[in-house]
């Protein structure tokens, strides 16, 4: 074979372990029975690189891996694949969104792979926003996969080496599945089943929706562990900043799937600093949530207050009471 | 026509018992479809299946129903296509995200289900063949009811 020039591992992998699906750290610290935390990296309006570098560098440190997200709100940007191929490179470890609103089974397998070859080993299955929520409500929306078929196709395609069609891989993508998970819409008595479902279909950890409301997360994870779930996937649970009791009442009535309680409205309405509330509010429920027998973690999503994670993972105590030797694992 | 889907989910339980007994006749019938030939009447049947799951459910002709799963709640109705339960995106009032006034197909799929005998809606559904739309699910349930035994039956023997 002629030789050429060229890096053949853009990512420094590590070994897989035994009993582990992917190369990641994010996998190892999970499997560890540590807390972890991820966040979310708002890939640019912009073919420039150094800018995906720029966003993901507020994360140093206090993050086990990165979000990329696929078009979220069905807006364009750049795609995840390319961040997370830029993310590998600098050493990071992202977890690639795959959304079904844009690609078919044919481009969603080739991104598989692609992704994989690039040293992604995290993957995060979505149906996706509808594309009337975007910039373009002209587009065709796709959904010819919903999240439960795209993740039998990753699994079918790690664990049997095969394509969907049953075509042979030469070389399988070693990746951990994840999946999304709302607990705060309705049908409530549904959802933890629909969790089951996607366990079955080959979600290894999730991560939900913005999580505002604790007595309401305590009741599905009620139903959680009496289904057993606890034990057979990972439960990131989703948490954000919210900058004001206004923006509070906005995404609430215009971000579907978004549970606000008046509560909590009422609390960042009343407080002299509503931002510096709206970050202390969601480090209490981290704190709150670590408490509660079956979350592994929490999924840090502070949209256009990236530079509030730090404060929030070193408010919530996480990463100390992790490192501390007195501690137990957990 | 909204109101007659609406019924059709509330009687998930008497529209189960009769799929179901008229699905066994369906399937006797093979021989029959068989010497007629399955292609010969794909085109009719695709009508009357059309006529009648269009009216009761708003059926989309996928050619893979799944009403038995989804509580007679027809899951191409919504706006995903989704087919294994509820996005994250249903309103608090129960309705859908990107059509505010239609309730989720979903919530209605719940509690249709909730009331049907089979726990079906449980089982994970993969993706729709696209090669099958308009083509009649309930001859393909005759056909691949028939051909799933007989090779069970030649692998028996």
């Amino acid at each position: 074979m002629e030789r050429r020039n060229v890096d053949l591992s853009p990512a420094e992998l590590l070994p897989i372990l035994p009993g582990h699906s992917s190369p990641g750290r994010f996998e190892r610290v999970l499997r560890a029975g540590k807390f972890a935390v991820t966040t979310e990296l708002a890939p640019p309006d912009s073919a420039n690189p150094a800018q995906v570098y720029e966003r993901a560098s507020v994360f140093d440190g206090y993050v086990d891996a990165i979000n990329a997200t696929d078009g979220s709100g069905a807006h364009c940007h750049m795609s995840s694949v390319a961040v997370c191929g830029l993310l590998t490179r600098a050493g990071y470890s992202p977890i690639m969104q795959i959304s079904c609103r844009d690609k078919n089974r044919i481009a969603v397998q080739g991104d598989i792979l692609g992704a994989s070859a690039m040293g992604v080993a995290n993957i995060l299955c979505l149906t996706g926003d509808g594309v009337e929520s975007g910039d373009h409500p002209q587009a065709k929306p796709v959904f010819d996969l919903d999240c439960m078929s795209l993740l039998q196709i990753g699994r079918k395609m790690r664990d049997e080496s095969t394509f969907e069609s049953g075509r042979k891989l030469d070389h399988a993508p070693a990746v951990f599945f994840g999946a999304a998970a709302n607990p705060f819409a309705p049908p409530y008595e549904f959802r933890a089943d629909r969790l089951a479902k996607k366990v079955a279909a080959g979600a290894q950890f999730v991560q939900t929706q913005y999580c505002y409301d604790i007595d309401l997360l305590k009741t599905y994870m009620q139903r959680v562990r009496d289904l057993g779930l606890d034990k057979k996937v990972y439960i990131l649970l989703g948490v954000g900043p919210l900058a004001s009791a206004k923006t509070a009442e906005w995404i609430r009535s215009n971000v579907p799937g978004v549970h606000i309680p008046d509560a909590v409205i009422k609390r960042l309405a009343g407080a002299d600093n509503q931002k510096a509330e709206g970050i202390q509010l969601c480090i209490d429920i981290i704190q709150q949530a670590s408490e509660i027998e079956g979350i592994s973690g929490c999924h840090i999503m502070a949209y256009r207050q990236e530079h509030a994670v730090p404060e929030i993972v070193e408010g919530s105590g996480i990463l100390s009471r992790r490192n501390s030797r007195q501690t137990p694992a957990r | 026509m909204y109101r007659v889907r609406q019924w059709s989910v509330k009687q998930s339980r008497l529209l189960e018992a009769f799929y179901q007994r008229f699905e066994k006749i369906v399937v006797r019938l093979h021989p029959l479809w068989n010497r007629i030939g399955y292609e010969r009447l794909e085109k009719p049947f695709a009508v009357t299946e059309k006529t009648v799951k269009g009216f009761l459910f708003d059926c989309q002709m996928c050619g893979q129903c799944a009403l038995s799963s989804t509580g007679m709640s027809c899951p191409m109705n919504c706006p995903k296509t989704l087919r294994n339960g509820p996005c994250g995106g249903v309103r608090s009032n129960g309705n859908c995200e990107i059509k505010p006034d239609m309730p989720c197909v979903w919530v209605q799929a719940w509690e249709g289900s909730s009331r049907m005998k089979k726990d079906n809606v449980h089982v994970v559904q993969f993706a729709v063949n696209n090669k099958l739309y308009g083509r009649s699910s309930w001859l393909a349930v005759a056909r691949d009811q028939n051909t799933d035994s007989s090779i069970q039956r030649e692998a028996s023997v």
